[in-house]
């Protein structure tokens, strides 16, 4: 089970995470809330191993992982597919990419480089590169940002089968999200 | 289509400007008229001495250019990696970028014959140009990208092609563009300068002499025609090579 134990993080003065512990349940997911610069991508970071904690221990998150990230983070000149297959290798087949990218409703993009999509797009390829790299354990800051109301819901069903027995950290600040999609909801609060 | 036809009115805009010109000036050392410029070149173009002296220039200034395009790519790497070295080479290749062309080529002259002197020039002219072009891409690499290719455990050569070289290669290609038209310039002004035997300089220079004017013309038609047939070719297959990495 993914534990985090006594985590602190500052940035010079600024104290953003002071002994945050928890246990992640596996194979569960699980919203994290909290105001605006409460320290929410910073903590996702630190489990992630981007960043490193000031103090405290991590145990269980030494497997494969993947995110999406608060930003897209996608490469702007690669086509959607290409940058799939940049997490993916050889592991699906075009067309395999090709379903996955219609189920998100972005049929017509494989082949067109990211900086051609709308920020709703990015966001949706986003989340399907995330979903089909190899992991156990998923961050997801905010997945669901910039996405109108249908097809949000079409997003958020095809998200919830695909991580179907894997452990979901996710980022929100919508409390419906919290219950329709979370079995857990950690709220962080924000320290100065 | 459209777009073809508009160049075309616009460059036979400029070539009647011309040919009104030369007859308005009506001297054949002052200025020649285009049409006098394709008649000298199609008497050229046929000569064995033409086409050597065009194989003689072009594979000198293509290997300066080269050399300059991979000694300036590898530079701006080094330079991006390691302080020490951006610390080092960038006053040289501030100062490199602003030397003009005669000076390098006189101080060549000192050093090798003036058979080679283009390929140095324009590897001297070349380098600065595609290092500071390269340095500016290698600045403006996306450090986030690079942890998402960290958490994601993407390998090495897949990294480094779908990360690094895919934000890379809009400045390679505008440095290339930006060198080749320079390469032309400077080989060409070099040559004039070190006179080598059957060269495209000696021919320039040649003219100069014995004013033939429709020969200045029609050499530097010729110089013009080489360097946006180079800079196409060379386009072309880097462009190419972009669209393989754009699609993995
Ligand atoms: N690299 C950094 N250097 C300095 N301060 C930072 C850095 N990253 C984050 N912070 C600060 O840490 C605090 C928490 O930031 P964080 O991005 O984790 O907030 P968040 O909860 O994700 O907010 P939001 O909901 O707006 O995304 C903020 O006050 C921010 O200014
Ligand atoms: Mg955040």
């Amino acid at each position: 089970m993914p534990r985090a134990e006594n985590i602190c993080k500052s940035f010079s003065d600024k104290i953003v995470l002071n002994n945050f512990t928890h246990d992640f349940k596996e194979g569960k997911i699980t919203a994290l809330v909290g105001q605006s610069g409460c320290g929410k991508t910073t903590l996702l970071s630190v489990l992630m191993g981007l960043i490193p904690a000031d103090s405290g221990t991590l145990i269980g998150f030494d497997k494969p992982i993947s995110a999406v990230f608060q930003e897209d983070r996608l490469c702007e000149n690669l086509t959607v597919s290409a940058n799939i297959r940049l997490v993916t290798g050889k592991r699906f087949t075009k067309s395999e990419i090709e379903k996955e990218l219609c189920a998100v409703g972005l049929k017509d993009c494989p082949e067109k480089p990211v900086r051609e999509l709308s920020g709703g797009m990015k966001r949706r390829a986003a989340i399907v590169r995330a979903l089909l790299a190899e992991s156990e354990i998923l961050f997801l800051d905010e997945p669901f940002k910039g996405l109108d109301a249908d097809t949000k819901e079409t997003v958020l069903e095809y998200v919830r089968t695909k991580v179907k027995g894997k452990t979901v950290i996710f980022v929100t600040h919508d409390m419906e999200e919290c219950d329709t999609f979370a079995d857990e909801t950690v709220a962080l609060t924000q320290l100065s | 289509m459209k777009k073809a036809l508009l160049i075309s009115a616009g460059i036979l805009f400029w070539l009647i400007v011309w040919q009104v010109a030369a007859l308005a000036i009506d001297s054949s050392i002052l200025l020649v008229s285009p049409l006098d410029v394709i008649k000298r070149l199609g008497e050229l173009i046929i000569t064995a001495d033409f086409w050597q002296s065009i194989l003689f220039s072009s594979c000198r200034i293509m290997l300066g250019f080269f050399i300059g395009l991979v000694t300036g790519t590898v530079l701006a790497v080094f330079m991006g990696k390691f302080r020490v070295i951006r610390i080092i080479f960038s006053p040289l290749i501030s100062v490199m970028k602003s030397i003009p062309v005669a000076s390098f080529t006189i101080l060549a002259l000192f050093w090798i014959r003036s058979e080679n002197l283009s390929v140095l020039v324009t590897f001297l002219i070349c380098t600065p140009i595609v290092c500071s072009n390269m340095q500016a891409g290698i600045d403006s690499l996306d450090p986030k990208l690079k942890e998402m290719a960290k958490v994601f455990k993407i390998p090495a050569l897949r990294r480094f092609s779908g990360v690094y070289l895919s934000q890379l290669m809009p400045y390679f290609r505008s440095a290339s563009a930006l060198a080749i038209g320079l390469s032309w310039k400077s080989g060409a002004a070099a040559e004039v300068i070190g006179i080598p035997d059957g060269s495209i300089g000696e021919k320039l220079f040649m003219s100069k002499i014995y004013l033939e004017t429709a020969d200045l013309f029609a050499w530097t038609a010729a110089v013009i025609l080489l360097s946006l047939l180079c800079e196409k070719l060379f386009l072309l297959v880097v462009g190419i090579l972009q669209k393989k990495i754009e699609r993995m």
